[in-house]
């Protein structure tokens, strides 16, 4: 073996400095790869160009390979935040602009066509914050528009790079609950009837030209039909939030209307008591499985057995809806884990899951060879609290493992008198 | 409290000496004129709460930790009459205890939450359940938590649940002095009065920086952190001013003086009065170091305590000035960034005001986050280890409930599993410190007030009752 290298966490800082290389091994842990594969023990994964090579049980013939020794250590894919405005959103409240919010233009009609990805800034500090934490990659979109769609989003990488953008316009969000009623004329009659008629003139829409020369009567702008037709196609997702039963029947409902729709549910406070039907029209859910109290009346089944609930019933569970703390997805699955759902699934909820409900599963959320090497080395199990992300590493690259955060902390470890806390440069 | 305990001793001397003059006393135009001072009654709205009867209990083979400090391997934990008798495995227990084994769990005080908005920002939400804050003026320290609480908010279940015993509700934060907080244990009741913690002394919450600045900058001000602080001193000077107004009043009457008047009350000075004396304790949403260091050179002008600083993302910048100022920092374990005076939350906070020996508490500030204080505790505790700050599971656990009750002037009573405290204590399915690691057993008083092997004894609210999911695990 050469170039070895006794992994520790203050090691990691040794490491990004030494490796430059482009392949990689990382021998000795246990490897979750979220494949048919499972777990591996005593694992080596190679990874080569950024592509993870093979994850394979043992010793390998390791020359030419810069090598990591994660003994004792677990591996996983990296996390992907299912649900975030990343990039969008330093601070979202009384400090000038956040871009995962809008007001009313003349450009859109619905909302459909904002489109975040012109929005992405990999400067954020929220990346590098994320990052070292095991997150590798996001949805990211936003949070309100005021208006029946909150936009199209994106799915973005969490690297320092200075095109983050993995695909643009991914999916397109709306909201069917309290939330969304109260947008759309205050009332679920008014709203549901604004989403048909949306999705209605897009599938009309399909192969016309809409140049500014071309007719059209619709009532929508050319810019939403343009962004809807993808989601008519089932192209890109449409995320509906949709919390209590009835709602989500009525999602079930246009599933079933429009059986090409690829529709996924967010929050699903209620899914459990149609878990069934969900699971029965293969619409997967991006939940918060904390969330357990009657917050509105379209929340009053809530309770923390709903993604242990929904799983067993056959239901794809994606978990991870935060932004500046996206890196407790862990932590919430965690407490999924605690009220129910599979250990394994609680993974893949931060994993495979969400990859797979995005379309991006061929590149993402799994160690399998071919796939992007987005990798973390954890401390032990990533669902416990007091475990810790150690080494990450994002298209085959270990990452620095600094952020503001951990900048801040290093300056005022040790409080001096001496001299002002500003001259401390950690 | 020593400090409260000696003022309320002097209160009675007083009240003694103004009886003995009576007495004392020979003229009988005098005598008319010395009727008892007026006397302001502080307890109005008396707590009701009576425990659940209980038998002895006798918890073996647990892991215990005692709040303080102290870690206990195998040993029992003996509860009776409503107190806690001691820790150990040589107990004598009553002829009629019930045994309950506690092999491979732990036991801990029950965790108290010094911020808490539950009843006051119930589930459901929207604005008829809205009570948490007064905003009407920017000081409203005449307005009092417990007046807003809905005893039937689903999130007290939740809370006990998560090995909640005992909780202060405060308002909000839109105002510079928002009004009482309130201290109650986690007992469900038809009235506020049910729950409240006999003789807690009352909170008064405070809040400085972005939100009342916020929602009074466009209703008459303040509109800056300067502002603020201008607010506060001139309600601490009005509270003064008050407070001799009273003093002399009862100096008059006291020298028989004619014509001693009694001043109009004030229900706002007479809050802040109060918290000047220390009788109410002041705790104080403030996030940035600057902020907090401001308010510490205000806590001496007008010479009263902050108990402690609520959110205090940034007291590790300035712990050691927190520590040698006796004022606790109640945090979040990682909440950071959601405004800008919290944009410099790190996660080491509560372990770096914990390595500087000030007094460091884990609160919630959330219905959610009140169910799981102890991972709270737990990522804290392990983010200071990876960052060299070796602190015991042990000690940590002082940020759970020793340390909160101290803030709230209830650590006699509560807060440590100490001989003759009221057994206020979970059993928890495992270490505490974990993601899995779930309340089992909550004791209240010596009561078992839940079970979670046992669905059909848990408290469902009112609310509940009849709806989707009624009397499911939530």
């Amino acid at each position: 073996m050469n170039n070895l290298i006794k992994y520790s966490l203050f090691g990691s800082m040794l490491l990004t400095q030494v490796v430059a290389a482009k392949s990689i091994a990382i021998v000795g842990a246990k490897v979750h790869t979220m494949s048919s594969k499972g777990t591996v023990d005593n694992a080596t994964v190679l990874i080569k160009d950024g592509k993870i090579q093979k994850v394979m049980q043992g010793d390998a013939a390791l020359a030419g390979y810069e090598i990591i020794d994660a003994t004792g250590k677990v591996v996983t894919p990296g996390l992907i935040g299912a649900s975030t405005s990343l990039g969008l959103v330093d601070v979202g409240f009384s400090a000038g602009t956040n871009d995962s919010n809008s007001s009313l233009t003349s450009i859109s009609k619905t909302g459909a066509a904002f489109d975040v990805s012109y929005a992405i800034n990999p400067d954020s500090s929220l990346m590098a914050i994320a990052r070292i934490e095991g997150v590798t990659s996001a949805a990211t979109s936003m949070g309100r528009t005021g208006q029946l769609f909150n936009g199209q989003g994106a799915l973005i990488s969490l690297a320092d790079i200075s095109d983050p953008v993995l695909q643009a316009r991914g999916f397109i969000s709306t909201r069917v609950g309290n939330g969304g009623a109260d947008t759309m004329g205050g009332s679920r009659s008014v709203l549901w009837v604004s989403l048909e008629k949306a999705l209605a003139e897009a599938k009309f829409a399909i192969g016309k030209s809409l140049t500014p020369k071309d007719e059209w009567h619709g009532e929508l702008s050319r810019a939403d039909i343009a962004a809807l037709i993808p989601v008519v196609k089932g192209e890109i997702p449409l995320l509906v939030d949709a919390r209590r039963a009835a709602d989500i029947r009525q999602v079930i409902a246009l599933k079933q209307r429009q059986p090409q729709l690829n529709i996924v549910i967010t929050y699903a406070t209620e899914g459990w008591r149609v878990a069934k039907a969900l699971a029965a029209n293969s619409i997967p859910v991006i939940l918060d499985p904390e969330a357990n109290l009657p917050f509105g009346f379209d929340q009053l089944g809530s309770t923390l057995k709903n993604a242990g609930r929904l799983a067993t019933a056959g239901v794809k569970v994606s978990i991870g809806m935060e932004t500046h703390n996206i890196r407790l997805a862990r932590q919430h699955a965690g407490n999924a884990v605690a009220n129910g759902l599979s250990w394994d699934q609680g993974l893949a909820a931060l994993t495979i899951n969400v990859a797979s409900l995005y379309g991006i599963d061929d590149n993402l959320g799994s160690l399998e060879a071919g796939k992007v090497a987005d990798v973390v080395i954890w401390s032990g199990d990533p669902l416990e609290v007091t475990e810790a992300a150690e080494l990450v590493l994002i298209a085959g690259e270990p990452i620095d493992m600094q952020s503001r955060q951990s900048k801040l902390r290093d300056r005022y470890l040790k409080l001096q008198t001496d001299k002002p806390m500003q001259y401390v440069r950690p | 409290m020593k400090i409260l305990d000696n003022k309320r001793q002097l209160f009675k001397l007083a009240a003694v000496a103004g009886l003995v003059a009576l007495v004392g006393c020979s003229d009988s135009d005098k005598d008319k004129a010395k009727e008892p001072a007026f006397q302001i009654n502080q307890n109005p709205f008396p707590s009701t709460y009576k425990p659940i009867a209980s038998k002895s209990v006798l918890i073996t083979n647990a892991t215990v930790l005692d709040g303080i400090g102290g870690v206990f391997n195998d040993s029992s934990v003996l509860l009776q009459d409503g107190k806690v008798v001691g820790i150990g495995i040589d107990l004598t227990v009553p002829d009629d205890v019930t045994t309950v084994d506690a092999k491979g769990k732990w036991v801990t005080p029950g965790i108290i939450d010094v911020h808490s908005h539950l009843g006051v920002y119930p589930a459901p939400g929207g604005t008829a359940h809205s009570d948490g804050n007064e905003a009407t003026k920017p000081v409203t320290a005449q307005v009092w938590a417990e007046h807003s609480i809905w005893p039937q908010d689903a999130g007290f279940q939740r809370a006990l649940a998560g090995g909640v015993t005992v909780m202060q509700i405060l308002p909000g934060s839109a105002n510079l002095v928002g009004g009482r907080g309130v201290t109650v244990k986690n007992l469900p009741g038809s009235t506020v009065q049910d729950m409240k913690f006999p003789d807690a002394p009352y909170g008064m919450k405070m809040a400085c920086g972005e939100n009342p600045k916020r929602v009074y900058g466009k209703k008459g001000g303040p509109s800056t952190r300067m502002g603020n602080v201008a607010g506060y001193r001139q309600a601490w000077a009005d509270a003064q001013d008050y407070q001799r107004k009273w003093d002399k009043y009862y100096s008059d009457h006291e020298a028989g003086e004619k014509g001693a008047k009694v001043p109009k009350r004030d229900l706002k000075l007479e809050t802040l009065a109060l918290a000047l004396k220390g009788e109410i304790l002041v705790h104080m949403h403030c996030y940035r170091a600057d902020d907090m260091g401001t308010m510490l050179d205000v806590m001496k002008e007008f010479n009263y305590k902050i108990a402690a600083f609520h959110h205090a993302v940034e007291s590790y910048k300035i712990a050691d000035q927190l520590a040698q100022a006796g004022v606790c920092s109640a945090m979040w374990a990682d909440w950071w960034g959601f405004k800008l005076e919290a944009y410099d939350g790190i996660q080491e906070n509560v372990p770096m005001v914990h390595a500087a020996k000030a007094c460091a508490i884990v609160h919630s500030d959330s219905d959610l986050g009140i169910q799981r204080l102890n991972q709270e505790a737990a990522k804290a505790w392990a983010n200071g280890r990876r960052a060299g700050i070796n602190i015991s599971q042990a000690d940590a656990w002082q940020w759970l409930s020793a340390n909160p009750a101290k803030s709230l002037g209830i650590f006699e009573q509560t807060g440590s599993l100490e001989k003759g405290k009221n057994a206020d204590v979970v059993i928890w399915t495992a270490d505490p410190f974990s993601t899995y690691a779930q309340a089992e057993h909550v004791y209240l008083d010596g009561a078992l007030i839940y079970d979670r092997s046992d669905p059909a004894s848990w408290p469902v609210s009112d609310f509940e009752l009849g709806q989707p999911g009624e009397g499911d695990s939530k």
